[in-house]
């Protein structure tokens, strides 16, 4: 077996075994904490509509803080947009992704992904770069946040990689984009990379609580 | 022994004008990525070499490569081919049979001994010496006798070069390729099902040029025909970056000559000059005719999965081991809750 039948073959199926028991174990276990138990009066009804407005209303800063985090605020947009353009709109991850779900969607042109990922790389290193020279960001990183850093841009850079061959042979290349994938699918669930799945749930559940207790969100 | 002719002798008895022997010539040196000002010397080899013995042997194939190589529409190469080489044995093209094809083996390994070239196509089985036999002697023995005194060996095809059908899964005949067995003469592999005759002979003319082998890629294949993918080379490449594809064999992309990457084309990981030299006489090759590529000078293509399963499909096993793991993880999930339960019992009690 040559190193692409392994990528494509054990190393994919193994980390989606991991990948898919590891995130639900994590969301699951989360969901089915017990509730605090509130003694006050709602002020109103704390409902889904007030989860969805503050999932909404947290993707924007708050304006006394937007000067201060336009910058680190317009990095993370960029990364995550170019992130999710690479991976759901890339017309050969789209064929993965139909693989085994059955269906697909309409992709973008190979040229705009490729600008797209180079963005993202380029965003990922500029928030590296901040968080390494910034004191307070600097004390409160652990080795979570910069090994979910290094396996994030991993598949990044041997994807942008592929076209570009740099004296790789395609099938090389492609197989090692294929194991650094299999990478993040391992640690994806146990790091901070959770915040994927968690993100929605936990701005959901602080608006239903502030709703609840008559705060403005 | 009867001293041998020189290629240009036998040209000169056959007519062949020097204009026509120089173009020939200029073909190869262009085939081969050689300068012009390789033209001369590749004349002046080919004109002054005595044809150099060369002993062809069949195992587990089905003559496709023969076919390929005699179909090939360049008459012209195809003549200089077998007037360059002495062929002195081949089971398809040979006039003797029985006991006196096999002395002709005999006597050009006699005769050439250390200078004479195999070519072999065909898988050899290792499983049982009766899967297949020629004169009696299985494929093996014929194979390690020959060898032993030659100067180098060429495999012919996937089947020679990788074990190609034979050696596909569950591998029946305990098929292995040339380089299997043969490890102490250099081995050129010319892979492909069939291979592109022009890369055959170009390789041999190669050999009889320099007496040297050309340079090899890491599969033991001539990187100058193997040192590209076709989706390199490939004309509809353009639409592949485009993101234009056909998604079925009729639909509007495939009349317009789309990219054929989600029916499953195997070129951005095939190796080969199909897109640049082509088949018969340069007319087109398979993608230009609305076929993805199949990947067949590619080790062990046949068992790289379905050829019309695009290449970025993974390969999972069914559904039900992945259901496994999210019903694992769903048991953890619930044990991990019912212990943070527990904790939160503990601390509000505590407090």
């Amino acid at each position: 077996m040559d190193l692409l039948a392994f990528a494509k073959g054990p190393a994919l199926q193994v980390a989606a075994y991991i990948f898919v028991a590891g995130s639900i174990w994590r969301i699951v276990g989360i969901v089915l904490l017990k509730e605090k138990v509130d003694h006050s009066e709602p002020r109103k009804s704390g409902g889904l509509m007030a989860a969805l407005k503050v999932i909404y209303t947290r993707s924007f800063t708050a304006s006394p803080f937007k000067r201060a985090t336009l910058y680190p605020k317009m990095l993370a947009y960029v990364q995550h947009l170019g992130l999710f353009a690479v991976i759901f709109l890339f017309v050969p991850h789209i064929m993965f992704f139909e693989g085994f779900l059955g269906f697909s969607w309409p992709g973008l042109p190979n040229n705009i992904i490729y600008l797209l990922g180079v963005a993202a790389v380029a965003a990922s290193i500029a928030l590296l770069v901040r968080r390494l020279t910034s004191p307070v960001l600097k004390l409160i990183s652990n080795f979570d946040d910069y090994f979910s850093w290094f396996v994030t841009v991993l598949p990044l850079v041997t994807g942008l990689m592929i076209p570009v061959r740099m004296g790789f042979r395609y099938e090389d290349i492609l197989a090692v984009h294929i194991l650094s994938v299999v990478l993040l699918m391992l640690w994806f669930p146990f790091g901070k990379l959770g915040h994927a799945f968690l993100v929605f749930v936990t701005r959901g559940t602080t608006g239903m609580v502030f709703e609840r207790r008559g705060a403005k969100t | 022994m009867k001293k041998r002719p020189t290629v240009g002798e036998i040209l000169q008895a056959k007519g062949v004008s020097r204009r026509g022997f120089l173009k020939y010539c200029a073909t190869t040196a262009s085939i081969l990525a050689l300068p012009p000002s390789m033209i001369p010397r590749i004349a002046e080899a080919i004109e002054n070499t005595r044809r150099p013995s060369v002993i062809w042997l069949s195992f587990q194939e089905c003559t496709g490569c023969t076919e390929s190589l005699t179909r090939s529409a360049s008459p012209t190469v195809e003549g200089l081919i077998f007037d360059a080489i002495s062929l002195d044995y081949h089971h398809t093209l040979q006039a003797a049979a029985g006991d006196q094809a096999e002395a002709a083996r005999h006597a050009a390994m006699e005769e050439n001994e250390g200078g004479y070239l195999v070519l072999v196509d065909g898988s050899i089985p290792l499983g049982n010496p009766g899967f297949s036999t020629i004169a009696g002697m299985s494929n093996v023995e014929m194979l390690k006798e020959t060898v032993a005194g030659a100067a180098a060996v060429v495999a012919i095809g996937s089947c020679a070069a990788f074990g190609g059908i034979p050696g596909a899964d569950p591998n029946p005949t305990g098929a292995v390729s040339v380089m299997d067995l043969v490890t102490d003469k250099p081995v050129i592999n010319v892979p492909g099902c069939p291979p592109i005759p022009m890369v055959m002979t170009a390789v041999l003319t190669h050999f009889l040029t320099f007496g040297t082998i050309p340079d090899l890629d890491k599969h033991g294949r001539p990187m100058t025909f193997f040192g590209t993918t076709i989706h390199d080379r490939c004309y509809r490449r353009p639409f592949y970056e485009q993101g234009k594809f056909a998604e079925t064999f009729d639909d509007e992309g495939a009349k317009a000559g789309w990219c054929l990457y989600k029916l499953g084309c195997k070129g951005p990981t095939t190796y080969n000059a199909c897109a640049t030299t082509k088949w018969n006489s340069g007319t087109s090759f398979p993608i230009e005719a609305g076929h993805p590529c199949l990947g067949c000078s590619e080790p062990n293509f046949w068992d790289g999965g379905g050829f019309y399963e695009p290449l970025s499909t993974g390969r999972f096993d069914s559904g039900t081991k992945l259901a496994g793991a999210a019903a694992a993880g769903v048991a953890l999930g619930v044990a991990a809750a019912a212990a943070g339960r527990s904790k939160q019992a503990k601390f509000t009690k505590e407090g």
